[in-house]
């Protein structure tokens, strides 16, 4: 079975579907959802559609912090997101808004945690960019909900965090498409990029894909219609600096 | 805990065990239920699960199978199957018939007399090229001796026991920020030591201490047991193998020197350059690290110890890219139905081709007809020295040149066979499109070396109007 892990869609309906459909053509049969469905970008309501019709065949969603701020509570960063929150408030239907609220904070698959930031804490959102913050969530993970593997997002770049030698917590900068044998019985921390807002200075979308049964997982890099999806932002009236974040990938 | 011949593990049936070592025990298998074999024979390798060191086996055998998996060529066993990490540990790969160089070692020492030069080439030169396609795919051995280097019959080499090495793609489950150096004290490099992993130098540090061995029958930093032992070979120089063996002669040790530098970027910077070198002894330019016969004077040894203490390697990056910043550049260099504007051109596309980096090597390569007629060595004198005049106007900063005349009527072969032979990067050759005389003959050499190639091949065109120029004048006359 091979799992699609998909984070940070930030509302970009070009980049979720040609990850879906490299993932599809890759063996893809199970989908999970690792948060930030909206926030950013200017198509929120295409991709919360797709998304709900994915969890109602039994793909695992988990929320993020641009989720909840479209709810109403207060969106973390600048006042760009502010804005950006209470616009893509007003776009939503009732149903959508509902399904975001319904949304948990973690979701379990085999020995595997979902979550959308650091399972340490996961309301929080605390961007697990250091080694100590990583050992810190895989403690979390393995003593909360005995799991060994985390997948997670948030942070907008693909990253795999294992266990050294000496235990403690190392980097690795995956290469895509080679994919990396997850050994059972160590663990590990993936961080698997953003789809809709890749922030590497590359604009291709990013997820990884999880080979279940071999324990194995690719990072892929997908091209797509940047150029689209930053017209669409300018054409919404929202932040240039989103519409241009998208065309740099960064 | 050993193995009952004639037992079935997972579809295999275990045969004679044929190494018990200290990290590992190996037998020969094959599968069961007379299922044929795979088209080579097998064996299955276990970790010794007692003592303490377990654990650390068990992360080797980890690091093997995720290697195994990832490499491929002719010079790495081929992967089968592996076992369960929690269950029964294990690897089943090819296993390789030839002699290993520690049992070519084993065998000479009573003797007292050394392999003879150029067979420790021959055989340096196998290991070097067998290096090099690991590094190719972005890995490093980085526990080569020779226990893990084994000789087909047809003297290619094999590599064994990736138990300890690093790949760019993979996670470097060894990696640790604070633990001893890992690997062989005897053929450790000086990075190492320190702990850099990932550096494909240290494998060519390796090849060189096997090198030293053959021809001295000694170890060059002896095989130290403690830490200061072996920190000592950040600044200390091995006695030069004439010291010990006045047999050898001074380019060989020029090379195995060159390979026990302390800083890596003092050594031969890829596996192909070393592998140049041991494949043409003649062209290995000599100097005082050749000549030596006697060890370095305490002081300046003692001054290297000094700033040893305050060593700094600067990181690693991957492998492949290191190889292609030091590209062997191997230029065609035409001599006849030529023109001045052709031969420039070809000296300044050479010349860009070489980078920036040092430690880029130039083959200067001119193919002529054979002719009965002449003397050889004669032939060979009057070619060479005119790639050697052609040469004069690159300016090489200090980089390695070497001049090379081949003889044969079939050109296109002749070069295609050498760029084979010696691992070239990037073949610089005339488009010839100009001309009366080239336009049957050279095309025909340019398209075929591009087509067949195993490397890039650069095409270069002389500026058009001098060439245009130059064939409406010879028309006209």
């Amino acid at each position: 079975m091979r799992l699609a892990l998909l984070s940070d869609l930030h509302a970009n309906p070009g980049a979720l579907q040609a990850c879906l459909a490299h993932a599809r053509r890759c063996g893809a049969t199970r989908f999970a959802i690792l948060g930030d469905l909206v926030g950013y970008g200017a198509e929120p309501v295409p991709v919360l559609e797709t998304v709900m019709e994915l969890a109602g065949r039994g793909a695992l969603v988990v929320r993020g912090n641009h989720d909840t701020a479209a709810q109403g509570e207060p969106a973390t960063g600048g006042t760009g997101e502010h804005l950006a929150a209470a616009w893509t408030r007003a776009q939503l239907a009732p149903r959508h808004r509902e399904f975001l609220a319904s949304l948990p904070l973690t979701a379990s698959i085999a020995d595997a945690l979902l979550v959308h930031a650091d399972p340490y804490d996961p309301a929080r959102w605390q961007y697990l960019d250091r080694p100590a913050l990583v050992g810190r969530a895989l403690g979390a993970a393995q003593r909360q909900w005995g799991a060994s593997k985390v997948f997670c997002g948030h942070v907008h770049q693909q990253q795999l965090y294992y266990r050294a030698a000496d235990g403690h917590p190392m980097a690795f900068a995956p290469v895509p498409e080679v994919p990396v044998p997850l050994a059972a019985h160590r663990s590990w921390l993936a961080v698997v990029g953003s789809v809709g807002q890749p922030r590497d200075g590359d604009p291709r979308a990013m997820y990884a894909l999880f080979d279940v049964a071999q324990s194995r997982l690719s990072f892929h890099r997908i091209a797509y219609d940047h150029t689209a999806a930053a017209a669409a932002i300018r054409a919404a009236g929202l932040p240039e600096s989103f519409a241009a974040r998208l065309e740099r990938g960064r | 805990m050993r193995l009952q011949e004639g037992s079935v593990i997972d579809g295999f049936v275990v045969g004679p065990r044929v190494h018990a070592g200290a990290m590992a025990e190996i037998y020969r298998v094959r599968y069961d239920g007379g299922r044929p074999d795979p088209g080579f024979p097998m064996m299955m390798k276990l970790p010794r699960m007692g003592g303490g060191e377990g654990a650390e086996n068990l992360v080797g055998l980890e690091v093997e199978h995720q290697m195994l998996q990832a490499l491929e060529g002719p010079h790495v066993p081929r992967f089968v199957a592996a076992g369960d990490m929690h269950r029964l540990p294990y690897l089943v790969m090819e296993y390789i018939e030839g002699r290993t160089l520690q049992q070519m070692l084993d065998e000479m020492s009573p003797l007292q007399r050394r392999p003879a030069a150029a067979d420790i080439a021959r055989w340096g030169r196998a290991i070097a090229l067998a290096a090099h396609s690991l590094h190719r795919q972005n890995a490093v051995h980085l526990d080569l001796k020779p226990a893990n280097v084994i000789f087909r019959a047809d003297g290619s080499c094999v590599l064994l026991d990736f138990g300890l090495s690093w790949h760019a793609h993979y996670p470097d489950l060894l990696a640790a920020d604070l633990r001893p150096a890992i690997g062989s004290p005897a053929w450790m490099a000086p990075e190492q030591v320190v702990g850099v992993r990932g550096d494909p130098r240290s494998d060519i540090f390796a090849i060189g201490v096997m090198l030293y061995e053959l021809a001295t029958g000694e170890l060059p930093f002896g095989a130290p047991a403690t830490p200061g032992g072996l920190r000592q070979r950040l600044w200390m120089d091995p006695s030069p193998p004439r010291a010990l063996n006045p047999q050898v002669p001074p380019w060989l040790q020029e090379i195995v020197l060159h390979c026990l530098e302390s800083t890596a970027a003092n050594r031969p910077p890829s596996a192909a350059h070393l592998a140049f070198d041991l494949g043409n002894p003649q062209q290995v330019e000599v100097g005082a690290r050749g000549l030596r016969t006697r060890r370095t004077s305490f002081s300046s040894q003692f001054r290297r110890w000094i700033r040893a203490a305050g060593l700094h390697y600067e990181p690693s990056p991957l492998p492949a890219e290191r190889i292609d910043e030091v590209p062997i550049v191997m230029v065609a260099v035409p001599h006849r139905d030529t023109s001045d504007a052709v031969l420039y051109g070809l000296r300044q596309a050479t010349r860009r081709s070489l980078g920036i980096r040092p430690g880029a090597r130039l083959a200067c390569v001119a193919v002529v007809d054979p002719d009965p007629q002449a003397e050889e060595a004669a032939v060979h004198r009057y070619h060479s020295e005119r790639l050697r005049q052609w040469c004069r106007g690159i300016d090489l900063h200090d980089r390695q040149v070497s001049f090379h005349v081949l003889q044969s009527d079939d050109v296109a072969g002749a070069l295609l066979t050498y760029a084979e032979a010696n691992q070239v990067s990037l073949i610089v050759i005339g488009a010839a499109t100009h001309g009366l005389a080239l336009r049957r003959f050279i095309p025909t050499v340019t398209a075929r070396v591009a087509a067949e190639a195993p490397c890039s091949v650069l095409l270069v065109k002389d500026a058009p109007p001098f060439a245009l120029l130059r064939q409406a004048a010879a028309e006209a006359a």
